[in-house]
């Protein structure tokens, strides 16, 4: 098993990860490295995305697992050959062999960006920080069997807040990515929840580190 | 701060249609750029994506150094509430302009039921619908594909139509354009120079005149233009563009695959058949053209799959040699080949069963009606013989599900014609029980029936639309007939046929239907989640326009045809021929056994038909 570091960003960011492995595939085919394949009737190629981005959400640590057939001795020449493949947004950063286990993946760094057309409201920041920081976030979290509240407040390890000019405001947020999964557009969403004046125009996530439970960085 | 497209993507279905990006997209410098061509598809982002015309002509224009071709489709219900919410106009997918800025809009037009969102995309596009309301020389609209050959419909938003394959006219319109814009030319002056481009069909230059019993009787060519304007065709096939280098959507879209076109035209002559007329002459490409194309299409995409496009992938007189080359690059790489549109012939058998060693695909045929002697009327040379010997060849190969598709409300339709339906899909089960070497899951039989649709440049052209209620009853008659727990019976509803009908064979009175219905909230009438017949029965209402005056008329042989100022190289003597021996139900050789001399070979000046 070998693993790519690669990146979401621009026009990628709105490619589903279905569709993504998809364009992964061919990718793959296009750059003449040819992916193993299961066998029987359908044969279907060995590639898993790790911790799949929901839609919309940039990222500059995405992981993905495949296996070539043959296997490819020149990892380091890999970045090059698919990135001459892959459409725009998404973007190889290195490739490697072997990789740390999933499941010792357990937390992501994330910012996520509060946009307030009218400027950011004063006090917003340091009210949004003490929201979040507070004792309990009780939101409305979507699951299988319908929406169910949830108090956010466990999952998050740790939160910083900033205000880098008059419109925008920036969560900077270390969250459970496994058991259980935090996403982590409910910041913003538990913001207009409980602030109601602080509710931003726009926000939006990029993924910026995926950490391991020590939050030393997981590759 | 984030743009308005991006605030918005996070709140519809599949955004990854609405932002570009992809593979082999082109995006030029716009300072380099002396005509930008919005290539407007009336339809999803999933369906334009997958229509190969589009594709050849997003190549042949991006080709010109100075053109710069983007593409436009219509956005599904939720999008399109979004950008009227926020008053944001439609964009072209490679640039995020707006559609207002370009200087060329073209549609390609394949489906009569797409009229509605071609007028949504010009009023979300806030471009005025009339042609005559559009009176400078940027937003020139125009449009070419198979619903072009009887325009009149559209004739009120349209500036021109490009008519036949565009291959080489889009080029020659472009250099008009190109002249215009750089001399100042107006609006008029343009039109007049681009009607000199052989194809090009202006409406304004012609006057439809009505008499008093409501029918067309005369159309007045104004200013000296051609009585006639004739389609072009590509002359040399085998080395006209093939968009090797392709967009490869990041999304899933309806056909994702690499499309090979054999050949084009048809030998055939199905009478109900508009494509089997209006593709004429044939024209094949070599074997060896055809293999290098696809070496490098699924090299250059990383296509998992190809599949054989023409109208009738049999009737390619190198199939053999193809199919053999072709799987020797497939089936070491794991590609899946398609061959569709087989007929049940021997030869197709063995193909069939060759092809199954990449991967077993399902058994379809289309025997369009149930007896032979409704068969032989409309010229559709399949026998029962044939498609049981298939049949058998099939169960016997493992496989044991069978596509079949029919038409009911065609021309000379009896009842015992749509119960013989029934009997052959209770002959083919038959057929099972003996012949079935895997019966663990039992034998599926799915049966689909349509609603004819008379269209111009048919034998059928002058012929009449059952009412709808016809069609519900014979439907429901063979419904009653295939009892069998293995018979999946699927049938289409009248009411989308029976407005294709209107739209197939209407005339400028319906553009102001069509923009009513619009008014009304028809659009995507393709989807059944949005398709509203109310909202067009509203519409004819409105304008005091009988929809059964169009689609339950039937013409007089000399009666005046809304499309006869145009031509597709088949002569109007030959269609009534056809049209008279249908009703002897007699059959006419294909075009190999016997030229018929429909006249489409006279378009072929530089080549001879493949007989």
């Amino acid at each position: 098993m070998s693993r790519i570091l690669f990146e979401k960003a621009g026009n990628g960011i709105w490619i589903s990860h279905l569709d993504l492995m998809r364009v992964f595939q061919r990718a793959f085919r296009r750059a003449g490295l040819p992916l193993k394949h299961t066998q029987g009737f359908n044969p279907h190629a060995f590639v898993s995305i790790v911790l799949p981005l929901p839609v919309g959400t940039a990222s500059r640590c995405e992981l993905l697992d495949f296996e070539l057939d043959p296997p490819e001795t020149d990892l380091a020449a890999l970045p090059d050959r698919l990135n001459r493949a892959l459409p725009e947004g998404i973007h190889c950063l290195a490739a490697y062999d072997g990789g740390r286990k999933i499941r010792e993946l357990c937390l992501l760094h994330t910012g996520i960006t509060l946009e307030y057309d009218a400027g950011v409201p004063g006090g917003a920041p340091e009210r949004i920080a003490a929201l979040l920081n507070g004792s309990s976030v009780v939101v409305e979290k979507k699951s299988k069997n319908g929406p169910v509240e949830t108090d956010i407040r466990p999952m998050i390890r740790s939160l910083a807040v900033s205000q880098p000019d008059g419109n925008t405001v920036v969560l900077d947020a270390v969250v459970c990515a496994q058991n259980p999964t935090l996403n982590p557009m409910l910041l913003p969403a538990a913001v207009a929840l409980y602030l109601s004046a602080d509710t931003p125009s726009f926000s939006s996530c990029r993924r910026l580190e995926v950490l391991d439970d020590s939050g030393q960085i997981f590759r | 701060m984030t743009s308005l497209i991006e605030r918005i993507l996070p709140n519809v279905q599949k955004p990854a249609r609405y932002v570009g990006g992809e593979y082999n997209q082109i995006v030029k410098n716009k300072a380099d750029v002396a005509v930008r061509v919005a290539f407007c598809f009336p339809d999803t982002y999933e369906i334009g994506m997958s229509n190969l015309g589009m594709r050849i002509l997003y190549g042949v224009m991006n080709r010109i150094p100075d053109v710069w071709c983007e593409r436009v489709f219509a956005p599904w219900g939720d999008m399109e509430e979004e950008m009227r919410a926020h008053h944001l106009p439609l964009w072209a997918l490679e640039s995020h302009d707006s559609v207002k800025e370009f200087d060329l809009i073209a549609f390609t037009i394949g489906y009569e039921m797409s009229y509605s969102n071609i007028l949504n995309m010009l009023a979300l596009s806030g471009i005025p619908l009339h042609a005559s309301e559009r009176t400078g020389l940027e937003n020139i609209v125009f449009a070419g594909g198979a619903c072009t050959y009887n325009p009149e419909p559209l004739a009120d938003f349209f500036d021109f139509f490009s008519l036949g394959e565009g291959e080489d006219s889009t080029v020659e319109i472009l250099d008009v354009y190109r002249r215009a814009k750089a001399e100042g030319w107006d609006k008029p002056s343009f039109l007049r120079e681009a009607a000199k481009v052989p194809g090009v069909y202006v409406p304004s230059f012609y006057e439809h005149r009505y008499g008093p019993d409501g029918k067309l009787c005369e159309i007045v060519p104004l200013d000296g233009a051609p009585a006639t304007v004739t389609k072009r065709i590509v002359q040399d096939f085998d080395s006209s563009f093939y968009p090797a280098r392709d967009i490869v959507p990041s999304t899933e879209i309806v056909h994702d695959r690499t499309n090979l076109e054999i050949f084009r035209g048809c030998i055939r002559g199905c009478r109900f058949c508009q494509a089997g007329f209006c593709y004429r002459p044939v024209r094949p490409r070599s074997v060896d053209t055809l293999v290098r194309q696809a070496e490098e299409a699924l090299e250059d995409s990383g296509n998992h799959e190809i599949t054989l496009s023409s109208l009738s992938t049999s009737d390619y007189k190198q199939l053999g040699p193809l199919t053999d080359r072709l799987l020797d690059y497939c089936a070491p790489r794991k590609i899946n080949l398609s061959l569709p549109s087989l007929r049940a012939d021997n030869f197709s058998r063995e193909l069939m069963m060759k092809v199954q060693t990449v991967r077993k695909s399902g058994l379809t045929f289309a025997p369009e009606a149930g007896t032979q002697r409704l068969r032989d009327a409309i010229n559709k040379n399949v026998t029962e013989e044939e498609i049981l010997t298939t049949c058998a060849t099939a169960f016997e190969g493992g496989w044991s599900s069978v596509k079949l598709y029919f038409m009911l409300g065609l021309p000379t339709e009896t009842d015992e014609d749509v119960l013989g339906i029934a009997d052959l899909v209770y002959k083919i089960l038959k057929v099972w029980r003996e012949r079935a070497t895997s019966r663990k899951r039992g034998c599926r039989i799915s049966v689909a029936t349509a609603f004819f649709v008379p269209k111009p440049f048919t034998p059928f052209q002058w012929e009449a639309q059952i009412p709808p209620e016809e069609y519900t009853r014979r439907q429901q008659l063979l419904r009653e007939a295939m009892y069998s727990k293995s018979v999946e019976y699927k049938w289409h509803e009248p009411h989308l046929s029976r407005l294709e009908a209107v739209l197939a064979r209407g005339d400028r009175r319906l553009g102001a239907v069509i923009e009513q219905a619009v008014g009304n909230g028809a659009k995507l009438d393709a989807w059944d989640e949005y398709f509203d017949y109310s909202a067009w029965l509203r519409a004819f209402e409105a304008c005091g326009i009988d929809p059964d005056f169009y689609a339950r008329r039937e013409f007089a042989k000399d009666d005046v045809l809304p499309w006869q100022t145009i031509s597709v190289g088949v002569s109007r003597g030959f269609l009534w021929r056809e049209h008279e021996q249908a009703f002897r139900s007699a059959v006419t050789p294909d075009c190999r056994t016997q030229c018929m001399g429909c006249g489409a070979n006279e378009l072929y000046t530089e080549g001879e038909c493949d007989e």
